[in-house]
């Protein structure tokens, strides 16, 4: 059984058995929930079908959410995308619409996978989807890799924390982020070690992010920085596939993010009391949404 | 934790505490009244008052008064189904001193007139916990199988209880007991590892000293 405490259990693990992460994560996940590894996958299949379908709604949605707040943003980019007006490369364009869609299907009240929080939910579909459609990769391929995303996760979850409200936004977006870049890593082939360098990479990038969303809700900035670090993971993954190495391992990396999070003041752990929730616009913002909300009670 | 805690749960958004754990708090007091109610006052604290419009607290607390799971997305339309299915319903402000940021107050009234109210807070990721039922101090978060027993604070009646579930072969995770005063009104909150057959529940309350007995399906998966 495996113990999670920690990405080198992990690494060692696939290593000595030859195998990829999520082979290990799936084996062992299989034992601990006294299930066949196939009805594992099959279940990973639905989620990752979800995942999809939330894109797919997300993209041909552009209308508002209910607070008015967001809403036409993985539309716009798609527009642009089908314009040829990117700046940057096709793939990185898709991976960030993606990663809109599945947020903004969220804020309107759609069906999404926590992946690993509500808030974060688009930066893993963003970047397993694209690599999956680019590399030509099987859908139970890309299952596979949101096992080694999971252990990733697990791991993190246990040494430090995936909460917004216990670690900021760097907990939620940021692991996310580091989840994505190792599964992306093994999708494209890469090693174990490279998978813990994409994910230490990409925390390293978002190490001190806050939460601060503006009258509490999952939308400013939320939905943008699923696109960000979406982004920030692909990069990670990139770096991390042509040979360059964190200094700090991913373990070390873990455990600042957590030091990080606890020296962080409350009021920029999801309370909308620091940050942008606290800008003049953000205030008015706040203030309209209250009074509307008072307005509707009986 | 496994990996689809993780990966998951699959959930309609925006929020976990604001939306998924709201409807995991209307799932259970409806099971608490025990039938579809016709009538609902839904009192909501803290920022379960501020932010209900944006979170959708409101739609997914009648979502699941409706029976709804978090993942369903009829969770948006639940005021319209509501209407449909005949359940009235009135959103209230509450301001509970010392209170979870994140509590709702909900009356139930039933078609036959029985009355039901349910204090409970989202904690966190969807979690809940159950505060009060009737006026009575409880706590339960939904995550086993839950006998909720209604009785009189006397001799025997846990055992009597504890007895119908033995002879069955059900384990007992955890069992809380709640009274009002000596020899008053209380409540017996039991977990179990396994399903409860309707059977039990309905033996339970006909033992001597039970007024009521009420099987609550796990909200947490």
């Amino acid at each position: 059984m495996l113990s999670y405490q920690s990405i080198q259990e992990l690494i060692e693990a696939a290593v000595e058995q030859d195998q990829c992460i999520s082979d290990v994560v799936l084996a062992d996940q299989a034992a601990a929930l006294e299930q066949d590894p196939e009805n594992l996958i099959q279940t990973m299949l639905q989620r990752l079908e979800v995942m999809r379908q939330a894109v797919e709604k997300g993209l041909a949605d552009a209308g508002p959410s209910p607070s008015g707040l967001s809403g036409g943003a993985a539309s716009s980019l798609r527009q642009a995308l089908d314009k040829q007006q990117s700046v940057l490369d096709p793939v990185l364009v898709q991976v960030m619409a993606k990663a809109l869609a599945v947020a903004e299907v969220n804020a309107k009240m759609g069906r999404i996978v926590a992946a690993p929080t509500a808030g974060s939910c688009g930066i893993i579909p963003g970047i397993v989807l694209t690599v999956g459609e680019l590399q030509s990769i099987s859908d139970r391929q890309i299952a596979l890799s949101l096992f080694t995303a999971s252990g990733f996760g697990l791991v993190i979850a246990n040494r430090a924390s995936l909460s917004g409200a216990e670690g900021g936004c760097q907990a939620e977006c940021g692991s996310a982020a580091g989840m994505a870049a190792a599964a992306a890593v093994e999708l494209m082939g890469g090693t174990p070690e490279q998978s813990a360098h994409a994910c230490a990479i990409a925390l390293k990038n978002c190490l001190g992010l806050v939460c601060d969303p503006v009258a509490g809700l999952v939308e400013v900035p939320c939905i943008k920085r699923n696109a960000g670090q979406a982004a920030s993971a692909l990069a990670a993954a990139e770096m991390a596939l042509a040979g360059i190495t964190s200094a700090i391992p991913v373990d070390e990396v873990i455990e600042a993010m957590k030091d990080v999070g606890n020296q962080m003041s409350v009021t920029l752990k999801e309370t909308a009391a620091g940050g942008l929730a606290m800008t003049p616009t953000g205030q008015a913002v706040d203030a309209r949404l209250t009074e509307d909300a008072a307005s509707h009670l009986d | 934790m496994n990996c689809f805690d993780i990966m998951g749960p699959v959930m309609v958004g925006p929020s976990s505490s604001h939306t998924a754990g709201a409807v995991r708090i209307g799932r259970v007091a409806r099971a608490l009244a025990g039938q579809q109610p016709v009538r609902a006052v839904i009192r909501l604290h803290g920022s379960f008052a501020k932010t209900y419009r944006g979170h959708g607290t409101d739609r997914a607390i009648l979502a699941g008064l409706l029976g709804f799971n978090p993942d369903d997305e009829r969770i948006r339309i639940s005021p319209r189904l509501c209407r449909e299915a005949g359940l009235d319903y009135t959103l209230q402000q509450v301001a509970l001193p010392g209170a979870h940021p994140n509590t709702a107050i909900i009356e139930l009234e039933c078609s036959d007139g029985r009355q039901t109210i349910v204090q409970g807070a989202s904690t966190g990721g969807g979690r809940i916990l159950i505060e009060s039922i009737n006026g009575l101090n409880v706590s339960f978060r939904g995550e086993y199988h839950t006998l909720v027993i209604s009785h009189r604070d006397a001799p025997g009646v846990i055992s009597r209880v504890t007895r119908q579930l033995a002879e069955r072969h059900i384990n007992i995770a955890t069992m809380k007991v709640f009274r009002s005063f000596r020899g008053g009104t209380a409540v017996m909150i039991i977990e179990t590892d396994e399903q409860i057959d309707p059977a039990v529940c309905d033996n339970i309350k006909h033992l001597t000293g039970v007024s009521q007995a009420i099987w609550i399906e796990p909200v947490m998966f």
